[in-house]
């Protein structure tokens, strides 16, 4: 019996060998959920013939997934977590690639009134004293993070918040979702957003604060520690994303007429 | 080849939840003779059928063939008395018992085919056996029973809740298969089955073998007054 | 009821219009869940039909949890197989998290239990009912457990098509262990899921309905190759 299965596995695997060089890269929901993915994947493909595979998953299961071995790289934006990988050993350096933007969603009639607060800490402020409904991701994701560490510098204690904040624990699509079907305000990328197609009665309330950028940065894994991790893949890969080439393709990408990303790699 | 018989069974008994369901027996039987097995209803018929083919325990004393058990069970079939229908076609399930022997498919084909004119389902080869009538579903058994040749047939009240002619049909196989040297042992309810096929009688009553004689003296000369009263349709107890 | 509409009619058109990237992950999610089916059959069949005619000391527990894990959380599965594939894991060398291998050992492990559960529970009323004669004929505990699985085949059949169900509607397991890579392990659930999370509901349907299709269409073909519809009376 063992040996029937044994070759049934063989044969599952000998089917899906492929002649083109693969690595794979953890990346974030939100980075995926802009589409940008779909545009680089193809001309990384044509220019380095190499397939990169995307791990779609929270910056917390990217890490994990690069911490564990499984990815060669990971494409996050989480700063501090970033910063504690590299240092781990786990990956071999940080680069900054580029950057997009948090934004505030909420009803269009916007009964907190975001729209006219001056940063991202009043609108917050405003949410707070009103107590309308705000869905929170509370997965530990980057954009979470991110939430958590607004909440934080406008002076508020969310584990004191009441039935008014929804931590829902699901991704960003998901999460828009709920949103969306709860007529609730939410921190979303601006990627995100824009790609939502369910959007309902939601709209774009607040955004344009320099604490909302948010910076992604590339991480190869250290093969220091995971020997198989592909490391001249890895850097094959870095090099195209820091190059004219992706520049151009990232600083070009729109929705809907909006850019998305910015390009800072140095 | 060596020979089953002749067959002592000493101080037999089988037991079920503590309680003996036949047994103690003693019994010697010789080749060349039909053994009816009779008695009322509860008095352990089937226990003693099975308890001899070796599918019932034997708890206590033994059952000697002359060739060994082992040996013996490879000689014998059992047909029972709500015979159990494979979910296969009637040719299959005649088929069977060479199926196991490694027959060949065709050879194995060509034995059942030949069984089946015997037993007069030939045509009904490729029907599914579960939707036979109750006479059929017997001369089934009965063919799978036989196709492998056995030496020794057990054959549980064969001809209960069945019809006159589908009786007389089942005596004519069985009287045939004896005339082939197959011995046989079953049991009855029917006084007439019991006489037209019986070389020797074992009378059972309440587990225990109460005579055993051949069939002539039985039928005349009864030695017991239980068995007297049980061939006159009395109740006996 | 919009988006409902609108993912039916974008259903109608994917599949006429054989849409390469459907055509892509439907195959996918037939070979993974096929493949799965076809191993799982092979463990949990025999392994039902030891259970029913043979009597050891562990039976009762062993039956005892294949129904227990009949219930098993998927997502529990994925991330057991997950941690065991992984580079960190035991079996991190052979390289096989994030492919199509690892979708199917998840699913194996999910829907072995089912079918072994609902096999066991025909097998052995049919065992019950061959008992006498099989034992009366002497046979060997190979040739009861074949005939069993051969008599039970209808009955086998339908264990297989609820294993089946199952597997092919399945999402957690395989978006765990199979990564929902594009072009390597995405299939139709894990497709809807991201669809879903896109806010795409009408692609989501979409998926949603060819996937049904997919599963009606490979019930129908499993019931007609074994003709057991025209077989009928048993």
């Amino acid at each position: 019996m063992m040996r029937v299965i044994a070759t049934c596995f063989v044969l599952t695997i000998a089917g899906i060998a492929n002649a083109t060089e693969v690595m794979r890269m953890a990346v974030t929901t939100s980075f995926h959920n802009s589409g940008l993915a779909e545009v680089l994947l193809p001309e990384i493909k044509a220019d380095l013939d190499l397939e990169v595979q995307l791990l779609v998953v929270g910056t917390g299961q990217a890490l994990k997934l690069g911490r564990s071995g499984d990815v060669d790289a990971i494409l996050v934006h989480s700063k501090a977590a970033e910063e504690a990988f590299v240092a781990d050993g786990f990956g071999t350096h940080r680069r900054e690639i580029m950057y997009n933007d948090f934004v505030l969603i909420g009803p269009s009639d916007d009964p907190a009134g975001v729209a006219k607060a001056a940063s991202a800490a009043e609108a917050l402020q405003k949410i707070a004293t009103m107590q309308t409904l705000f869905v929170s991701r509370g997965d530990d994701s980057g954009t979470h993070k991110k939430e958590l560490s607004l909440w934080a510098s406008a002076g508020q204690e969310v584990d004191s918040f009441t039935g008014w904040y929804r931590a829902v624990g699901a991704g960003m699509g998901a999460a828009l979702n709920t949103a969306s079907a709860m007529n609730a305000y939410i921190l979303s990328d601006r990627a995100s957003w824009l790609n939502f197609g369910n959007k309902g009665d939601l709209a774009l309330l607040f955004s344009g604060d320099a604490v909302l950028f948010n910076q992604y940065a590339y991480l190869p894994v250290n093969p220091a520690r995971h020997p198989h991790a592909k490391q001249e893949l890895a850097a094959q890969l870095e090099d195209w994303l820091t190059s004219d080439r992706a520049k151009g393709l990232i600083n070009g990408y729109t929705v809907d007429e909006n850019a998305l990303f910015v390009f800072n790699a140095r | 080849m060596s020979n089953l018989f002749p067959l002592r069974v000493r101080g037999a008994k089988t037991l079920r939840r503590g309680l003996s369901l036949v047994g103690p027996v003693d019994l010697d039987l010789d080749e060349n003779s039909t053994c009816v097995v009779i008695g009322p209803n509860g008095s352990g018929k089937t226990s003693l059928l099975t308890l001899l083919h070796g599918t019932a325990r034997l708890s206590s004393g033994s059952i000697d063939w002359a060739c060994g058990t082992q040996e013996a069970r490879h000689h014998q079939a059992f047909v029972f008395q709500q015979p159990v229908m494979l979910r296969r076609t009637v040719e299959d399930n005649i088929a069977y018992p060479l199926t196991l022997r490694g027959t060949p498919k065709a050879k194995a084909r060509r034995q059942a085919g030949i069984w089946a004119r015997r037993v007069g389902l030939d045509a009904m080869l490729s029907r599914q056996a579960t939707v036979l009538s109750g006479g059929e579903r017997q001369k089934l058994a009965l063919a799978r029973a036989l196709i492998a040749s056995p030496r020794l047939v057990f054959l549980d009240e064969p001809c209960a809740s069945l019809d006159g002619r589908a009786t007389r049909e089942i005596e004519k196989i069985l009287t045939d298969a004896r005339a082939a040297g197959t011995q046989l042992i079953l049991s009855t309810h029917d006084m007439g089955q019991a006489r037209r096929l019986a070389d020797q009688v074992v009378f059972l009553l309440n587990g225990k073998v109460h005579e055993c004689s051949p069939a002539k003296s039985f039928f005349t000369a009864p030695a017991t007054p239980e068995a007297r009263a049980f061939l006159n349709g009395d109740i006996v107890e | 009821m919009a988006d409902l509409w609108a993912g039916l009619s974008q259903a109608f058109w994917l599949v006429l219009t054989f849409d390469a990237e459907l055509m892509e992950i439907s195959a996918r999610s037939l070979q993974v869940t096929l493949g799965a089916l076809i191993i799982a059959c092979m463990i949990a069949m025999p392994l039902a039909a030891l259970l029913a005619v043979r009597r050891f000391r562990l039976r009762r527990a062993v039956i005892a949890v294949l129904n227990a894990l009949m219930g098993l959380p998927p997502v529990v599965v994925g991330l057991i197989v997950y941690v065991m594939l992984s580079r960190s894991g035991p079996f991190g060398v052979l390289g096989l998290l994030f492919t199509p291998t690892a979708m199917v050992i998840a699913q194996v492990i999910i829907i072995v239990p089912l079918i072994a559960s609902i096999a066991h529970q025909s097998l052995r009323d049919l065992w019950q009912e061959y008992h006498d004669l099989l034992i009366s004929m002497n046979v060997t505990q190979w040739q009861k457990m074949r005939t069993l699985l051969w008599d039970a085949r209808r009955a086998l059949l339908t264990a297989a098509l609820a294993g089946f169900g199952r597997a092919i509607g399945e999402v957690g397991a395989i978006m765990i262990v199979g990564g929902n890579i594009d072009q390597a392990t995405r299939v139709l659930t894990t497709a809807i899921a991201l669809e879903t999370g896109r806010g795409d509901f009408a692609l989501a349907l979409a998926l949603g309905f060819v996937l049904i299709g997919l599963a009606v269409t490979v019930n129908l073909a499993m019931h007609w190759l074994s003709r057991t519809e025209r077989e009928g009376r048993w």
